[in-house]
């Protein structure tokens, strides 16, 4: 995994034709042996990255975070009083409850453990699991839903409520659509081929359409092989386990996905957490392994892994990827990306974090995917070179038990792609990577200048609004679905315990008009609810704004 | 006009109240008992300030004239 170019001579053979100031860089070069990344135009001031890399995590003001302890405070003790009522018998017992016969044996529910589910979450519980009859496009439809009992049980009463705009799938490009033209060729493999496929990769589950669609996935990455899974949950819990194992070190970051942290801890390696996005941080982890090895042989590592994700998607920070690059090639470390959410979305032509930072996909070891977000499919991919890509089709589980992607859905992928990389003929995918720029730009800005607490980098699509009470969360989103809007709302356990959030995904195939309504209406609830607790709101003063943009990243 | 502004403020402000205490998601009996008993407290607060309030706010007075007339002797 070495890079010629990082070994040091003073004279860089490719980059001859390079203007003055880089070589006065390969100057620096000969003094401390690493090279941070020469860049073919030359960036005087010697940075990483091409752009600004603004990212906001603001804090909210004191009182937020006092009141937010007491509504859990009072969320906690009623709790306390509900469980009291229902042990003596007071309250009738909704919960799984053993039979009288089997009171004497070891009790199959521990009560205690599922105290915030029962207590804070069943009364809000409406928010989640809605039901949805149509495809999740930028407006769907909903079932409705009733409660007679608070939430422990739901009714449907048969009516739909329609044309609910729809800012929670990630639909990022758009290609959740039932428009017969676009689907066209998913309906002629749909009759070829059927739906399902009855095997594993290994045994009789390779299709040509599989074959067809991994080269043209690792021509779109610009790598040299690649290969497709049928779920993306398992690409990652599935394949870090046969890419680590005991005597390998993991270093992933806090705020990863469960997939990661489930494939890590199968895998069986030891794994060492760095602060998110934090590089300082990762250094000192990967200085620490280096130099003192594994916990009690002191042996070196045999593999030292890190685990990032291109977009997080509760934060939507993007990862720091010309920083991270040059650590992993000084420390000799590789280096796993999960663009999950990142893939389709940012990027010039929308190949991912790798090309947002204008790098090249050879400095990233694994780069792994799932089609279910921009691509609207299902699916994930591990892409890299050709050797790992061969060694993970006979020793990935997912390949040995796994069944493959069906067909249809190979299809749909295929044609999306085509529809990116622009072998179709037109330029509409690049017109919907544009668009989706467009209107993240746009959505951020506007929530800005309202003044809601919004987290993360200006052009992730993913935008996590602040809520921070656990009785807003509730109310925020059964208001925003009487204005026909429908929101994720997430809480403690996926977010830390003062930081609940709205948060919204945000689509090619969102009109301004859409964007308009919901900003709207996010602007009337916002004071209602009292939730623009920014102090660095924009419109006002547009020279604070500037001074704003500097404030520290963590 | 007047009257219709405060009202609205005024519900607006137990809305907020609401949210904060996460009296909204509560059952109705639960939040009689709860406002109930904040309301309880509340009078208990109000009957102790003006009950004990002015006697040691006046002792304290006289402590504190006490005080600096015997400096002022000394």
């Amino acid at each position: 995994m070495a890079n010629p170019s990082a070994v040091c001579n003073g004279h860089l053979h490719h980059h001859h034709h390079q203007k003055q100031n880089n070589l006065l860089k390969s100057g620096l070069c000969k003094k401390n042996g690493i090279t941070k990344g020469m860049k073919k135009n030359g960036v005087s001031n010697g940075t990483l990255y091409k752009k600004t890399f603004v990212e906001h995590f603001e804090q909210a003001p004191m009182y937020v975070a006092v009141l937010t302890f007491v509504g859990f405070g009072v969320g906690t003790i009623f709790g306390y009083l509900r469980d009291f009522m229902r042990a003596w018998g007071l309250e009738k017992r909704n919960i799984a409850a053993e039979r009288e016969e089997q009171k004497d044996f070891v009790p199959l529910y521990q009560d205690f453990e599922n105290f915030y589910t029962r207590n804070l979450y069943m009364r809000i519980r409406d928010n989640w699991n809605r039901p949805i009859c149509s495809v999740p496009g930028p407006q769907f439809d909903l079932m409705e839903r009733v409660t007679d009992d608070y939430n422990w049980t739901f009714r449907f009463t048969g009516r739909t409520i329609k044309n609910v705009i729809n800012m929670g799938s990630y639909n990022y490009l758009g290609f959740a659509e039932t428009d017969v033209n676009a689907l066209k060729t998913v309906t002629i493999e749909l009759q070829k081929y059927g739906a399902g496929i009855c095997s594993t990769r290994q045994e009789m589950g390779t299709l040509d359409k599989h074959v067809e669609l991994e080269k043209l996935v690792a021509k779109f990455l610009g790598v040299e092989d690649a290969m497709v899974f049928g779920m993306g949950f398992a690409t990652n819990s599935m394949n870090i386990p046969a890419l680590v194992g005991k005597g390998c070190l993991i270093l992933s970051d806090e705020l990863n996905h469960t997939s990661l942290v489930l494939g890590a801890r199968l895998s069986g390696a030891t794994i060492r957490i760095f602060k998110h996005n934090n590089m300082q941080s990762l250094e000192k982890l990967l200085r620490d392994a280096i130099i003192y090895g594994q916990p009690r042989s002191r042996r070196a590592w045999r593999k030292i892994i890190i685990l990032v994700e291109g977009i997080y998607s509760m934060e939507g920070s993007i990862v720091r990827l010309p920083e991270l690059v040059s650590l992993k090639k000084k420390y000799k470390a590789y280096l796993y990306l999960d663009e999950a959410h990142s893939i389709g979305a940012v990027g010039a032509t929308g190949r991912g974090v790798v090309e947002y930072f204008g790098m090249s996909p050879d400095d990233v070891d694994v780069l792994m995917g799932t089609f279910t977000k921009s691509f609207g499919a299902a699916g994930g991919y591990i892409a890299g070179k050709k050797d790992l890509v061969d060694f993970l089709r006979t020793h990935s589980h997912s390949a040995v038990y796994a069944t493959s992607m069906c067909p249809p859905v190979a299809e749909q992928i295929i044609r999306a792609m085509k529809c990116l990389m622009g072998l179709d003929g037109t330029t509409q995918g690049l017109q919907r990577v544009r668009q989706l720029g467009k209107n993240t730009r746009y959505f951020r800005r506007r929530l800005h200048e309202m003044g809601f607490i919004i987290y993360g980098n200006d052009d992730s699509p993913v935008v996590p609004l602040l809520l921070y009470m656990p009785g807003k969360i509730g109310a925020f989103a059964r208001r925003m679905l009487e204005k026909n809007i429908g929101v994720v709302v997430v809480g403690f356990p996926a977010t830390p315990i003062t930081e609940s959030r709205a948060r919204f995904c945000v689509s090619a195939a969102h009109t301004r008009e859409m964007l308009d309504t919901v900003l709207n209406a996010l602007d009337e609830l916002g004071d209602f609810l009292h939730l623009k607790y920014s102090r660095y709101s924009k419109s006002s003063h547009p020279e604070l704004y500037e001074e704003s943009r500097l404030e520290p990243e963590d | 006009m007047d009257t219709r502004g405060t009202r609205s403020y005024l519900y607006w402000l137990y809305c907020q109240f609401e949210l904060i205490t996460c009296s909204y998601l509560m059952e109705p009996w639960e939040k009689v008992l709860f406002y109930t008993f904040n309301a309880a407290m509340l009078l208990a607060l109000l009957y102790t300030a003006y009950a004990f309030l002015p006697g040691h706010l006046g002792s304290a007075m006289q402590s504190l004239l006490q005080l600096s007339g015997g400096r002022q002797d000394s």
